[in-house]
């Protein structure tokens, strides 16, 4: 454990000095994360400048699950996505070999070998957001509550985690895979809707298919105390469930990774 | 670009050759090809929300019927339009791979647009399912059932698709400078949700976007052959919104060159 410890702080250091190299990019990166948390919210307001609530759920509510959308969004773009962007590459081009070899579980290695340390601002604008929604609340949530939302955004993080390496798992039987990376996180973007404004159909779907509202919805519950027992019980065991899956089918996807270059 | 007798001659001989090579590329990706259609699903999930929302009294002049008229006609235009060439750019340059390509007696540009143009029959076969899908699920009596203004919108959606190449095209020259584009893709994917109506129709949105849309290419992009597509309106009023096209087909035509001209001297071929 103090071995891995030690390896994802020198990671780290690396990633700030390579993210520092472009630094242009670096500039416009941290503009943009600005800018981007305000295009997400343009439309909230909009439908809700319209009518006060959805099916239950008013401009606060929609926007506490907007928090933990974006939350989920900067660990995404801060670590997992550059992460599996990486393992690809490196399966692709035969240097996945020095992973292995590496005295590491490679799976944490793999998620620990990119990150874009800029993102680190984008979970400013989440709490901007959890502040701005409890002030028109006009209360706050209490300690339990306030407890559980936390301990379901570590479960969704963890379905979210799971979920993304599952599908990078697939490049070592499919080869070139980044846009099928693309693709869940177009997919994922619907998170950011509590899952009951959208009509049946598509709940159930994103329910069942694309476990998305145990990622946003329901911690966003749990935070306003609307969250039943049942649903804390699905949310944990289905992150439970998908964290379980994604190691199994890592492990079978290594077993037949034969090495590009030897 | 700068075009003299015998390139234009040069590149009019290759361009079915390159044509064609641009199909079977997009054949052979044909897996990549597929996801990256699927990607474009926002439309989609915004009109099921929109639809929800106008349920009944409607949202802001728009009916549920004219939200899904809307959004299935702005994801056939951005099947139509979209391209990859900005991020096939950014890594031919960072891996230096473009030499190769300089190398060629044809300018880059045109090798671009072949491939690009390729793509198009592909992309076209989707959009004709999904214009049957528009067509089935609004109805011919809501849509424009005007001769002229139907001849106007393939007319619209070429004229966008050209703004499109264009920027694109500058956004992959800029590479030359910046070497990585990835956040100005982003950056620029941002701008064009907001002020394409992408998103949302733009006049749904609150004041000063609407505004600023009109002079910004965004919007001639994706809103003007949407509204050409799916809304009865006077010719004049269409044939004003082609012209603004128009304009910023020179506009951005004249940008990608600049870029590239500019970019190109710095050149270094990173990779070799």
């Amino acid at each position: 454990m103090r071995r891995h410890l030690r390896v994802f702080r020198v990671q780290l250091r690396i990633s700030i000095a390579s993210a520092m190299a472009y630094r242009a990019n670096f500039l416009v990166e941290g503009v943009l994360s600005i800018a981007y948390s305000a295009l997400t919210l343009l439309p909230l307001f909009v439908v809700y400048g319209a009518r006060a609530s959805f099916n239950g759920w008013d401009l606060s509510a929609a926007l506490i699950v907007m928090a933990y959308f974006t939350a989920l969004q900067a660990l995404l773009g801060g670590i997992v996505s550059p992460s599996m962007r990486d393992l690809v590459e490196r399966v692709r081009n035969g240097s996945f070999d020095y992973v292995l070899l590496k005295p590491l579980d490679a799976q944490a290695a793999v998620l620990a070998s990119r990150c874009r340390p800029w993102s680190i601002f984008d979970l400013l604008a989440p709490i901007a957001m959890l502040v701005y929604a409890f002030g028109h609340r006009g209360y706050p949530p209490s300690p339990g509550e306030l407890a559980l939302g936390f301990a379901l955004f570590m479960t969704g993080a963890l379905a979210m985690c799971s979920l993304w390496i599952t599908c990078a798992a697939l490049v070592f039987w499919v080869g070139r895979l980044d846009d099928l990376l693309y693709l869940l996180g177009a997919i994922f973007d619907v998170a950011k809707w509590p899952v009951a404004v959208f009509p049946g159909p598509w709940r159930i779907i994103f329910t069942f298919v694309i476990p998305v509202p145990m990622m946003t919805t329901f911690p966003a519950m749990a935070l306003l105390g609307s969250l039943h027992t049942h649903q804390i019980i699905g949310t944990v065991v289905g992150s439970a469930t998908l964290f379980v899956a994604s190691r199994l089918i890592w492990r079978a996807a290594i077993r037949s990774y034969t090495s590009a270059s030897s | 670009m700068r075009l003299h007798g015998s390139e234009i001659a040069r590149v009019v001989k290759a361009f079915p050759t390159l044509l064609r090579v641009g199909v079977s590329e997009t054949v052979a990706f044909r897996m990549a090809f597929l996801i990256w259609i699927l990607t474009a699903t926002q439309p989609l999930v915004m009109m099921s929300l929109m639809t929800f929302i106008a349920r009944g009294q409607g949202f802001r002049g728009y009916s549920a019927p004219a939200f899904i008229a809307y959004y299935l006609a702005a994801l056939i235009v951005r099947q139509l339009t979209g391209s990859w060439v900005s991020s096939r750019m950014t890594e031919e340059i960072r891996m230096g791979t473009l030499a190769m390509r300089l190398l060629r007696p044809i300018h880059p540009f045109y090798t671009f647009l072949a491939s690009q143009l390729a793509a198009i029959p592909l992309r076209a076969a989707i959009s004709v399912v999904l214009a049957a899908i528009l067509l089935a699920t609004s109805g011919a009596a809501t849509l424009p059932h005007d001769l002229t203004q139907l001849v106007l919108a393939p007319i619209s959606i070429t004229l966008s698709w050209l703004i499109s190449f264009s920027v694109f095209f500058t956004i992959g020259s800029l590479a030359l400078f910046l070497t990585e584009t990835t956040a100005l893709g982003t950056a620029y994917f941002a701008l064009f949700s907001l002020f394409s109506g992408y998103l949302m129709p733009l006049d749904t949105l609150p004041q000063p976007i609407p505004v600023l849309a009109g002079w910004l290419p965004f919007k001639f992009m994706l809103a003007v052959p949407v509204m050409v597509m799916t809304r009865e309106l006077p010719i004049t009023t269409c044939l004003h919104m082609l012209g603004g096209q128009l304009v910023w087909v020179a506009l951005t035509l004249a940008l990608a060159r600049w870029t590239w001209h500019r970019g190109i001297k710095r050149f270094e071929s990173v990779g070799s």
